[in-house]
Parts: C-alpha cells; structure tokens; sequence
C-alpha cells in the first residue's frame, strides 16, 4: 500500500565541499495531496533542497524518498521516469523563447507521449483555459507580460498532471493581481489535480495565505515548521523576524563592520 | 634563483596550460555525448531540418555576397598577374583552383563561425542563463539530445553546401570580371578551368576540409554556450570566445589538411 506521505527526507545534508556546508540534517515529510511551502530567507538553502526533491543534486548525506523510491538509487532513465511524474515552475517561468505558448505546453506532450495533434490542441488548450490564457496561445514569450509567463509556465508544469508540482520563488517580481492569480492557481490546481505541492518562498503573507504546512529554513537547517497559523504564533525570534518582516533581529540589518563612532573618527 | 613575482608568472602559466588542458577534456566529453545522444534527431530529421534552416539557408546571404566579391577580385589581381607572362588565358584555372582548394572552404568557415556559430553560442548561453535548459531537464528532456545534437549536425551538413555555393559564386565574380569586363576569351576560361580542376585532387578535399570545418566550428560554438557562465557577461565572453578560437582552429586545421593532402607536390 502507497505511503501518505508522497516524500520523505531524512537526515539530507549538502555540500559543495568540506568548507561549504549548504544544508545540514533535513528532516520533512510531504503528505499526498497536501501544499507544503519552503520558505527562508536568500542564501538559506531552498532551492538546493528542491533540487535535491528534482534529482538534480544528490544528497552528501541521508536520503530523498519519492513514492517509495530513494533518488540517490535511480540511474538516469529511472530519474527521468520519476521526472515524467512531476512538474516545475522556475522563478522566472523558463518558457522556450523559440516555441509559442501553445508549442511551451504542447512541448512534453509531444516529447512523452504518441498522442495524436488533435487530442493534443484539445488538452493544450484546456491548460491554458485554465490559467486564463486560451486566447493567447498563438503569442511568443517575448510577448507576454511577467504575470503572463508565469501562467503559462503553470500550465506547462501540468501539461501531464503530475503527482508533484514545484514552484521555486513563484510570487517574485509580480504585479499585486498577477501574484493573486498565481497564488489561488496554486491551490486550485493542486486541488484540481489531486497533486502535492512543494512552493519555495520568502514572500511569506502571500504563501501562508495557500499552505497547509511550512517547514521553515535558516542557514541550511531546519528551524522551526507548522502550520501557517502556528507560524505566525510562533515566539521563535527568528521565525517571528521573518514572518513579520522586522528589519532587526536575530539577522542583523548591518552588514558587520567596526563602530561606526570610530569609523567617523569621533573617538 | 626566481624571485617571488616570476614565481607566480610560472604559476599562473601552469595554471592557464591545466586549465586548457581541463576545458579540452570537458569539450571531447561533450562532443562524444552528443553523437552518442544523436539518436533522437535522426529519428525525427525534422529538428535537423529547422536548425538547417537557422544556421544553413539564414547564413546564405553573407556566403553568396562574399564569395562574389572575393571572386571578382581575383579576377581583376589574377588577371595583373597573368597578364605578366602572357597567360590571360589561365584566370579561369587560377580563380577555380583558389576558391575550390583554400579560399571555398576558408573563408566560408569564417564567415560560418562569425554569422552562425556565434548565434549559436549566444542561443544556448542564454537558454542555460533563462533556465530553460534546466526547465528541459526537470521535464526529462536530454538538452543534448534536444538542443544541442540537432544544431552540430545542422552545422556539419550546411558548412559544405555553403562552401560549395561560395566557391560557385567567386567563380561567377571571376567570370564577370575576367569574360564580361576586361574581355578574357569566354572558351578559354571555362575549358581550362575544366581541364586542370581534378575532382578528386581539387574538389574531394575542398569538400573534406569544410566538413572538417563544420564539425570544428560547430562544436567550439555549442560546448562554449553550453559551458557559459549564466550571465550576460558570461554569453557575451563565450560569444567572442567561439569567434576567436574558431577562426584560428579553422586557420590551423587548414595548415595541416593542406599539408597533408598536397604533401606528393
């Protein structure tokens, strides 16, 4: 019988090498069917740790279990095949600047499957019905506002309803309706789907507003994780910086340097 | 013996040497990757096709203009020469054996490198730097079987014809200039010519000089944008980088194949 949870990450850790530790003894689960954001600030290891989920680093340490199977295990065509079964969002969308938005979506279709091109315009133009952009399926990236692009990468993401979408930084650089929009389509098509999500953020009001759960990462550790309303109980003055978005507190607002007295040569 | 500062010149040469020699590597590694990945694109000739049209068909222009320009002045300074030694009668051999031996294949692999390999470098350097390379892999889409296969056999394949079109086009600027303006007996021209190009001393090694010019151009521009810093600096670096190194290992390349296959003269 299936596991509820679709991933499990015990004690990963990553390395560049001895000097650059970039995460250090991981431990989440992912329920089936669940929104689980990644957040933390710039530099604290988010992305590394998606990459880790994707199969694009393996772990120096511990592992990566994805319906059942451990990633560090899979050849090439394994990780592939397990890639088939899930989506990804890039923070700025990543669209194919040579192919239209009906070819972006089409793209895996054609790729993955022998499906023929009719049934393809139909599915196509259903993804893109669903983030409101059937009528711009003839445009080139090029064309596209941010907000736009963003949309019709989600739609290529799920091009072939995957078990696992992830979405790394989708709220960045986006106008107040583009990041509604965006932030709604996450849920809805998680919930539409039947799918489990995985959204890396630090734009954190927008994230806890989607999410069941948090996991929440500090210079490559777990430090505290919950449910968004635990998070923003939290007395954890870190979690509490971060979540109300305080200039001062455990992460310093100046860069460290000498007194500043004694830089002005008052002493 | 050495002071501190030739010390670290020493270093810094080692260092540049290892690092070549690292990168050279890096690119053999590659380069057997993607033949060895060619798969999909024979199977679907269709991605060979288009990339033949970016890189082949849109380099056309600069090929045709070129080699009508480069044959007309060879014909107005072979005609000065000949004309020395009363051998007015030879410019349609000088004209065709200079295009179709050196000039065919040299100066088509240069402009080759400047008008498409550094498109292609400046194309997949910025695919790397958007992510969409890394948004093919996550789809578990092979970049080097889908981006990169495709355009180095598009760029083997299209590198002789536009060869072949340039040397065409000079020996029609010669005409012109030689038959048409300064009056050089028309069947003497091509009669000549006809007797003295050999098919396999002239133009079978014409032809395996571009298509080793191709392969040559084809995989510095692809390994240099695929190996690009993902930033603009990195493209634009890795841009002038395929110009640069291509020009020369054209030029290099043509030393030794020359020497090669002229060596019993």
């Amino acid at each position: 019988m299936a596991s509820d949870n679709l991933i499990e990450i015990s004690g990963v850790g990553y390395s560049y090498d001895k000097r650059r530790t970039i995460l250090s003894d991981i431990d989440m689960v992912i329920p089936r069917g669940k929104v689980v954001a990644i957040m933390g600030i710039s530099g604290s290891g988010k992305t590394t740790l998606l990459r880790l989920i994707g199969g694009a680093l393996k772990p120096t340490q511990g592992s990566v279990k994805i319906d059942g199977q451990f990633t560090h295990d899979l050849d090439r065509e394994g990780l592939y095949r397990m890639r088939r079964r899930m989506g990804m969002l890039f923070q700025f969308g990543a669209l194919f600047t040579d192919l239209s938005v009906f070819d972006n979506v089409a793209f895996q279709m054609r790729e993955h499957t022998d499906l023929p091109e009719a049934m393809i315009h139909d599915l196509v133009m259903m993804k893109l019905h669903a983030v409101g952009l059937r009528g711009a399926h003839h445009l080139m990236p090029g064309e596209l506002s941010g907000g736009m692009a963003r949309r019709v990468a989600l739609a290529r993401s799920t091009a072939l309803d995957p078990m696992l979408i992830m979405y790394d930084e989708p709220f960045t650089g986006l106008d107040p309706i583009s990041l509604g929009v965006i932030r709604n389509l996450v849920r809805k098509l998680n919930d539409a789907l039947g799918s489990t999500s995985i959204v890396v953020t630090h734009d954190v009001q927008e994230a806890l507003d989607v999410v069941d759960y948090v996991y929440y990462l500090s210079e490559g550790v777990m430090v505290a994780h919950g449910t968004p309303d635990e998070l923003r109980a939290s007395k954890d003055p870190l979690v509490h910086q971060f979540v109300w978005g305080e200039a001062d507190g455990p992460v310093a607002y100046q860069y460290p340097s000498k007194d500043f007295s004694e830089e002005l040569e008052l002493v | 013996m050495f002071n501190r500062g030739s010390i670290i010149n020493i270093r810094g040469i080692g260092h540049h040497i290892v690092d070549g020699v690292l990168r050279f590597g890096y690119s053999a590694r590659f380069i057997a990757l993607t033949i060895l990945h060619s798969g999909t694109c024979f199977r679907r000739p269709r991605l060979i096709v288009r990339e033949l049209y970016f890189t082949g068909v849109l380099s056309l222009i600069i090929i045709l203009v070129s080699g009508l320009f480069v044959g007309m002045v060879l014909g107005f300074q072979g005609y000065q020469t000949l004309k020395i030694y009363g051998s007015e009668s030879a410019l349609g051999v000088l004209v065709a054996l200079s295009l179709v031996r050196e000039l065919g294949p040299v100066v088509s692999a240069l402009l080759f490198a400047s008008r498409a390999g550094s498109a292609m470098t400046a194309e997949i350097g910025l695919m790397k730097a958007t992510e969409q390379l890394s948004a093919m892999e996550m789809m578990a889409v092979d970049p080097i079987a889908r981006v990169v296969a495709p355009r180095f056999w598009a760029g083997v394949i299209s590198m002789p014809l536009l060869a072949a079109m340039f040397s065409a086009m000079g020996i029609y600027g010669g005409y012109l200039i030689g038959v048409v303006v300064i009056g050089v007996d028309q069947g003497s021209f091509w009669s000549q010519m006809q007797s003295a190009v050999d098919f396999r001393e002239d133009i079978v090694n014409g032809v395996i000089k571009s298509v080793v010019f191709g392969i040559a151009v084809t995989w510095i521009a692809l390994f240099e944008g695929y190996d690009a810093p993902p930033t603009a600096e990195g493209v634009s670096g890795a841009t002038t980088r395929t110009v640069v190194t291509s020009s020369l290992a054209v030029l290099g390349l043509d030393f030794i194949l020359t020497a090669f296959m002229f060596r019993g003269i």
